[in-house]
């Protein structure tokens, strides 16, 4: 079933054109991985289908079109983990993972005992019990990316949406999280659009890749069938090698030799 | 909690009980519990003691609660709606709109009683043209242009009211000590005055606490929550703005309760507005009736303006503040 989709999706930016006429269908239970060079519209892409971004074009959440839900249910929908998230100062795990719980409080109201458990859950599955009531800026790096994951999670959404989730993480706690989701994924049938950098990590998890290059996609399809090197070479400048890999295609960067020796 | 409550109820008694005048203590906690619907007890009082008490003490103490609190409240409010640690009530040109309004009825020898609507006209002028003024900038995105017209407004209305005052020499003193904020005054009237207001003012920001929280994340990540930022900016700074209006008209500017109580609340509590702002009501009605209690007894024969008590705590600990969250960002 299709959890979200769009249509023609163009917006600008300042003046400049950062998504032109995007199209993009994804399934229950799919990770769609978005890549391109930098500036290509990956967030503003995030941004646009979560409402964040005014854009022209259709997003569809479910059955609904974007633009005529509130934010309250879209945010009971879709989960956003931006790139460089607001971390409060001083704020503790447990009450930044119930934010995630917004959408289900009633305005002039109060978390529930239905709020409390499910955030209690979320923390568990994410082994997060020992810091419920440590402050979040207290946390490692990988730690405090678990609890960004926990308060999406605890939104009980169908549609997770993650800006580059593994920026400034060690190459361990990048495959932590990128693993994770993809338990979640599985466990809860989310459908996942990611951006990533790496394009061994985005071959790796992604089920499906496009390529975004001025905010239009220029290539998709299985990770397998886009990861060519000379649509390497043409879009993102870099001359690589694509090889066979245990969970499929393997980008590795090599050096420009000259033709002739100087 | 159960400490706030404490304090609060020790702050409450000691204004009740202390004083220049030298009433007996157990007979002024008589008189007062007589007062209370349904009890009738003989507090043993002369009449002339019995009116310090019922007239001066308990409607004093009362406005010092309310203004405190209302205060103390609107500032931690704001601290959290701007996502800074140094905003206070005053911030949107509050203090100057008032200002500008007390003086134009002082120098124009208006009846005393017509001071307080003056400031709290003035005061919500000063804040209606900072959100004018920040509309033009595009403040629907950002807080910060909110602050920065509240800066230009605040000078603005400053400059005008200083001009005022400087071509009224003869009522300078007047206009000096309503400035530096006095509850010498207060009455019963005062208090029926700011009542509506200031219970409107902390329903209000009491139901948005949890919103509070959620804002603390940065308005795009709060929207993707749910929560609606730029109406939550508005209904807060609105409802903040509107307490203050009525707290500063009846009591002038006491300065440096909206910033110390939400900070001392903070360092012990944690940020969570949850906690933060129903303690800081509490604490600012604690503090500013202390510092009343400071400002009529420590001087025999005269009062000090309870602005001066205020401040004089609040710099120090301001700078200790700033000192303190440098600190932590580096």
């Amino acid at each position: 079933m299709t959890m979200v989709s769009c249509r023609g999706l163009s917006a600008a930016y300042n003046g400049t054109v950062v998504l032109d006429g995007v199209d993009l269908s994804v399934e229950d239970g799919e990770w769609v991985v978005v890549v391109g060079p930098n500036g290509s519209g990956k967030t503003s892409l995030i941004r646009a289908l979560s409402g964040s971004l005014p854009a022209e074009g259709e997003v569809t959440i479910g059955d609904r079109l974007l633009g005529d839900m509130r934010r309250r249910d879209i945010a009971a929908q879709v989960a956003v983990v931006p790139q460089t998230p607001v971390i409060p100062e001083g704020m503790t795990v447990s009450d930044y993972v119930m934010l995630g719980r917004t959408p289900y409080i009633p305005y002039w109201g109060t978390e529930g005992p239905a709020d409390v458990a499910r955030v209690a859950e979320v923390l568990g599955s994410l082994d997060l019990l020992p810091f419920a009531n440590r402050p979040i800026t207290s946390l490692s790096g990988g730690e405090r990316q678990r609890a960004v994951l926990g308060r999406a999670l605890s939104q009980d959404a169908s549609v997770l949406l993650l800006d580059e989730p593994t920026t400034a993480l060690d190459l361990g706690h990048q495959q932590q999280v990128l693993e994770l989701v993809h338990q979640l994924r599985d466990r809860h049938r989310l459908a996942v659009i990611s951006t990533l950098h790496d394009l061994t990590f985005a071959a790796a998890y992604g089920d499906r890749l496009i390529v975004l290059v001025e905010g239009r996609v220029v290539a998709s399809g299985k990770p397998a069938e886009v990861l060519e090197p000379k649509l390497i070479e043409e879009y993102f400048g870099a001359t690589v090698e694509v090889l066979q890999g245990p969970d499929g295609p393997v980008v590795l960067p090599v050096r420009r030799r000259p033709l002739r020796p100087v | 909690m159960t400490a706030v409550g404490v304090v609060l109820l020790g702050a409450a008694l000691a204004s009740l009980v202390l004083g220049p005048a030298g009433v007996d203590p157990w007979g002024a906690i008589r008189e007062t519990l007589d007062h209370l619907p349904f009890v009738s007890i003989d507090s043993g009082l002369s009449e002339q003691d019995a009116a310090i008490v019922w007239q001066l003490r308990v409607p004093r103490m009362t406005l010092a609660g309310l203004v405190g609190a209302t205060l103390a409240g609107a500032g931690g409010a704001y601290q959290g709606v701007f996502r800074n640690p140094l905003a206070d009530p005053y911030l949107l040109g509050v203090a100057a709109g008032a200002g500008l309004g007390a003086t134009i009825a002082i120098v124009s020898a208006l009846p005393t009683a017509s001071i307080a609507p003056f400031a709290f006209v003035g005061g919500l002028m000063a804040v209606a043209s900072a959100y004018a003024l920040a509309l033009l900038g595009g403040a629907r995105r950002t807080g910060a242009t909110l602050i920065l017209s509240g800066v230009a407004v605040a000078a603005f209305f400053t400059a005008i009211q200083t001009y005022v005052q400087q071509q009224n020499a003869d009522t300078i003193r007047q206009v000096f000590s309503w400035i530096l904020g006095r509850l010498g005054t207060a009455g019963w009237g005062e208090v029926r005055l700011l009542l509506p207001y200031a219970l409107g003012t902390w329903l209000v920001l009491l139901a948005h606490r949890r919103h509070l929280d959620v804002m603390s994340v940065g308005e795009e990540e709060a929207a993707t929550l749910g929560i609606d930022p730029a109406r939550v900016r508005v209904t807060v700074v609105i409802t903040a703005t509107l307490g203050t209006s009525a707290a500063v008209a009846v009591s002038g500017l006491i300065g440096f309760v909206g910033i110390i109580v939400p900070h001392i609340v903070r360092l012990v509590v944690g940020p969570s507005h949850r906690r933060l702002l129903p303690l800081s009501l509490a604490g600012g009605a604690a503090f500013l009736m202390l510092a009343d209690l400071v400002a009529r007894t420590v001087r025999s024969g005269g009062e000090l303006p309870i602005g001066v008590v205020t401040a004089f705590v609040g710099a120090p600990f301001f700078a200790f503040i700033l000192a303190a969250s440098s600190d932590t960002r580096r």
